[in-house]
């Protein structure tokens, strides 16, 4: 079936997409969503700690939000939008049609969705958890947290899981087999690399995650003893489960945003990468190492020194590779061309506000200094910043980079710029000052505090920051307002970037290359200090990658089938998920769905009749 | 580096081999299990004796021995973490001595 | 219908081997929660006074057999051999749900002998455990049960080895999950 006809635009045609920017599309509009919803979360605990001894949440609606707005910005916010630039990005850096499976893809989607969805249900439904987004044992079991709130975090990311392993599966598949001819890996572009990285790390951490969630759900459920000290259990083994997954965990939110700075500022610089090894082995050096670490979150426990003191150790060691790419981002930029569009802006923004997040995760890298810091608004700082000031700027940076080649329209520079310098100020006036309240032994996760404390005036500080946070919004979407009424035409390569997905057309085909490029070098589109302005037409330096892919394919292009069946099958897995809230026979029908949706799945052809 | 060539596979004779071998070691393990002079080195044995096994599996009915290393890698690197961890855990909750 | 790939290794064989890479967390974590929790059982029974070695060693010995199928059934498959396919592949799954069913007695003994699932440490850890790997063997029957269905209807035969090779990855990963836990669980009891 030769589809280089007309592309379907319709709802159905969402539904059943495979099309891999499209489901880039979607996640990002989920996760966007979600972002928003998590951000209002976070506004609601500032206005509550804006002063001493107020009442606007009260203690157990505060709980909830906090559990919530955690819960959310990692596994629905931080994720999917990660997720999503895998999406769009990794295929067409690689020189690839699409992902290797394309409809496990879109089943990837389906369930986080779903997950997603299920996790808010509890609001109506006035049950949300309020164990925190690590949901310490034995406070979450049934004796101290009875009703379904504690059920819901569990199912919930029970579920997204399974998307979020198949997606790691897909992605690995992908880069390791999908590349254009000539791409080896040292000509990977950074950003699929760390695709990869993470997509092992994905692979590899969630299913311990999984393994705890079972066990809170069998412990919860069926009267299991897997966290029962009276039974000979011991509940700390859920707090081991929960951070062997949970510090790759946040090298998996941090690594795509190295991963987008890496490419973005050589662009911006008029340079190539300094370094480039160095930057991948960094990479995988930090996947690595960051198995080994999960203790620095348990530092308090108090699992003896020898314990504490290796995982100080190794907590050390992990800041250097960190360390190592900072400078290579410096020294990219040395002696640069400097062009500060909106993603350079965020670019260099993440180095200067991820180095202040990762020197605070090198502080309390030693026991003893943690000892005074965990569970203090220190620690809250820390992972705002190299959050919001790594990850969540990285995901921007990459937002106003590929933005033009998703849809073939320019930003507006200047409100671009306001966004950037509104996100910029609210992260450092919001979370700056918690390093002090933290210091001052502020705890986390405590709904109000006294008054006296010395910790007024930084309590202020920060929710006037929340404030600038929420204006920093206005700009953005009135951008995308304005660039959908009247934004200028991108053309191929607005920004003269060096990699393979600025030679189609922007934005591309659903195809995505007319013809698949042989690559020789790993920027086949930049020749190092050479300006373009004193290029002739037809001066380019002499790659073998065309720097425009020709507008129709020379021959058919064979492209994957639409298919309802991942969508079938995510919606069983969501029905199981909402039976084991109390109703066996809805389980039993979601298996059946499920198994209807697997089999289905498995005989309809992916690609049309005539293939096999 | 092509790992998909059919006819490079073992053949029947070595897959009952194989599995003779595998029987063998599984009689010799539950044997040991009740010899009590060996007792004191139950542990060890019984530990080689299964990773005796899980290679045999791996290399001959898995293929990895013929298949070449990506998927060599790709496998050793979920054992080693896996174990890592596992070693891990049971050293912090004081699983081999004091 | 895909095309070379650039490691020259099939998409599916490569991510049947990525799953199974990942299968080792799973497996992982569960053996690691086992070990840590062995011995500090407070509420009787305890392993020793149900594990039963002999007769778990029949079920183990038909578990590491049926790989044996498996693999003959891969190698009839590449020949086109397919009523040798056919036998091999039922021969796999039979013995698979022989191990099954001896679970299934172990299983309803143990419970019979006041050892439900709810009741302390080690029955907590025991059944999730082996019942994770049981639940695994059961989708492989299934699996191969499709195999066999579509070898019989004439839809596979030597074009299809990959998916067979697949399948059999799956498979052997099974039983060598079960040749940790059968020393792990029983002969170290
Ligand atoms: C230079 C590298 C880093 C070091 C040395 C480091 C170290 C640490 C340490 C020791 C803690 C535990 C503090 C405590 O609870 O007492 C911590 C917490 C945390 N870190 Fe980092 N970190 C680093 C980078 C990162 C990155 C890149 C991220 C995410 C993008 C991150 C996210 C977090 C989060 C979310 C927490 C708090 C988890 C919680 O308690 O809820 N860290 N970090
Ligand atoms: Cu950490």
């Amino acid at each position: 079936m030769a589809m280089t006809d007309a592309h379907p635009t319709g709802i159905r045609s969402w539904l059943t997409t495979v099309d891999h920017k499209r489901i880039a599309i979607m996640y990002f509009v989920v996760g966007f969503a979600f972002l928003l919803v998590a951000g209002f979360e976070g506004q609601l605990i500032r206005l509550q700690l804006a002063a001493p001894g107020r009442d606007f949440l009260d203690p157990d609606l505060y709980n909830q939000l906090f559990t919530m707005h955690g819960t959310t910005m990692v596994f629905f916010a931080g994720m999917p939008l990660v997720v999503a630039f895998f999406n769009f990005v990794v295929p067409l850096q690689i020189g690839a049609r699409d992902v290797a499976f394309p409809r496990l893809n879109a089943f990837s989607f389906w369930v986080f969705l779903f997950g997603g969805l299920f996790l808010y249900a509890s609001i109506p439904l006035r049950a949300m958890p309020d164990g925190g987004w690590f949901a310490y044992m034995p406070l979450t079991n049934p004796e101290y947290s009875p009703g379904p709130g504690i059920d819901f975090y569990v199912l919930s990311l029970l579920i997204s899981g399974v998307g979020s392993i198949a997606g790691g599966l897909n992605f690995l598949v992908t880069i390791l087999n999908m590349r254009a001819p000539g791409m080896t890996f040292m000509r990977m572009p950074l950003f699929t690399w760390m695709a990869l990285i993470v997509s092992a790390l994905i692979l590899l951490a969630f299913p311990p995650f999984t393994v705890g969630l079972i066990f809170m759900l069998f412990d919860r459920s069926f009267g299991t003893h897997f966290f029962d000290a009276a039974a000979g259990a011991d509940p700390v083994l859920w707090q081991h489960l929960f951070w062997v997954f949970g510090h790759p965990e946040v090298y998996i939110l941090i690594l795509p945003a190295f991963g987008i700075v890496s490419d973005v500022i050589p662009t911006y610089s008029r340079k190539i990468l300094f370094g480039y090894p160095v930057v991948v082995f960094s990479g995988v050096l930090i996947a690595f190492l960051g198995f080994g670490v999960w203790v620095h979150h348990m530092f308090s426990v108090g699992l003896g020194p020898v314990v504490n003191a290796v995982f100080g150790g190794a907590t050390m060691l992990i800041a250097i590779p960190t360390g190592i790419k900072i400078f290579n981002w410096i020294a990219t930029m040395w002696g640069g061309r400097l062009r500060f569009r909106t993603a350079m802006l965020y670019a260099v923004g993440l180095v200067a506000t991820f180095t202040i997040g990762g020197l605070s995760g090198v502080m309390h890298s030693s026991p003893p200094a943690d000892l005074q810091q965990t569970d203090t608004y220190f620690v809250v700082a820390h992972f705002h910043y190299v959050l919001i000031g790594g990850t969540v700027f990285g995901l921007f940076c990459g937002f106003y980079y590929w933005f033009p080649k998703a849809t073939g329209r320019m930003l507006h520079e200047g409100l671009g710029k306001a966004h950037f310098w509104l996100t910029f100020i609210a992260l450092n006036v919001t979370f700056f000052p918690m390093h002090f309240s933290g210091l001052l032994g502020m705890p986390r996760r405590t709904y109000t505090y006294a008054e006296g404390l010395g910790l007024d005036i930084f309590n202020l500080i920060s929710t006037i920051g929340a404030f600038v946070f929420t204006l920093s919004f206005v700009p953005l979407v009135w951008n995308l307002w304005r660039t959908w009424r009247r934004g200028e035409a991108a053309g191929h390569n607005p920004w003269d970037a060096s990699t393979l997905e600025w030679t189609t057309a922007s934005p591309p085909p659903h195809y995505n290359f007319a013809e698949i490029p042989t690559v020789d070098r790993r920027d086949p589109l930049l020749h190092p200090y050479i300006e373009p302005e004193s290029r002739g037409e037809g001066d380019e330096p002499g790659g073998a990658v065309p720097r425009r892919q020709p507008d129709e394919p020379p021959e058919p292009v064979v492209m994957p089938n639409p298919s309802y069946w991942p969508l079938v099958l995510a919606a069983g897995m969501l029905l199981m998920t909402i039976g084991a809230l109390g109703s066996l026979g809805l389980t039993l029908f979601g298996l059946f769905v499920t198994a209807v949706g697997l089999f289905a799945w498995a005989f309809e052809p992916p690609f049309g009749e005539e293939a096999h | 580096m092509s790992s998909h060539s059919a006819g490079s596979h073992p053949s029947t004779r070595l897959y009952v081999a194989v599995a003779v071998i595998l029987a063998a070691l599984t009689a010799l393990e539950v044997m040991v299990f009740y010899i009590e002079a060996l007792a004191p080195v139950l542990i060890p044995i019984l530990l080689v004796m299964m990773a005796a096994k899980f290679a045999l599996v791996a290399m001959f009915f898995m293929h990895l021995k013929s298949d070449g290393p990506v998927l060599t890698a790709i496998f050793a690197w979920g054992v080693f973490i896996a174990t890592a961890i596992v070693v891990g855990l049971m050293a912090i909750f004081g699983k081999f001595g004091a | 219908m895909e095309g070379p790939t650039s490691t020259g290794i099939p998409n599916r064989k490569l991510a049947m081997w990525t799953f199974i890479g990942s299968e080792c967390m799973l497996f992982g974590t569960l053996i690691a929660t086992y070990m840590i929790y062995r011995g500090r059982n407070l509420v009787p029974p305890y392993p020793h006074d149900l594990l039963n070695i002999p007769f778990i060693t029949v079920t183990t010995f038909v578990l590491l057999m049926s790989s044996l199928m498996m693999v003959l059934a891969l190698a009839a498959v590449q020949r086109n051999d397919l009523r040798a396919t056919k036998l091999w592949l039922g021969l796999t799954a039979l013995f698979g749900l022989i191990f099954l069913g001896g679970q299934y007695y172990e299983f309803s003994h143990f419970v019979h002998e006041g050892l439900p699932l709810s009741r302390n440490l080690f029955s907590s850890t025991f059944f999730v455990l082996t019942g994770t790997h049981g639940a695994h063997v059961a989708g492989g029957v299934i699996w191969l049960g499709t195999l066999l269905v579509r070898t019989v209807n004439g839809k596979l035969d030597a074009r299809h080895a990959e998916t067979v090779e697949i399948a059999g990855l799956y498979w052997h990963f099974v039983d060598v999950v079960w040749i940790i836990l059968f020393t792990l669980i029983y002969l170290l009891v």
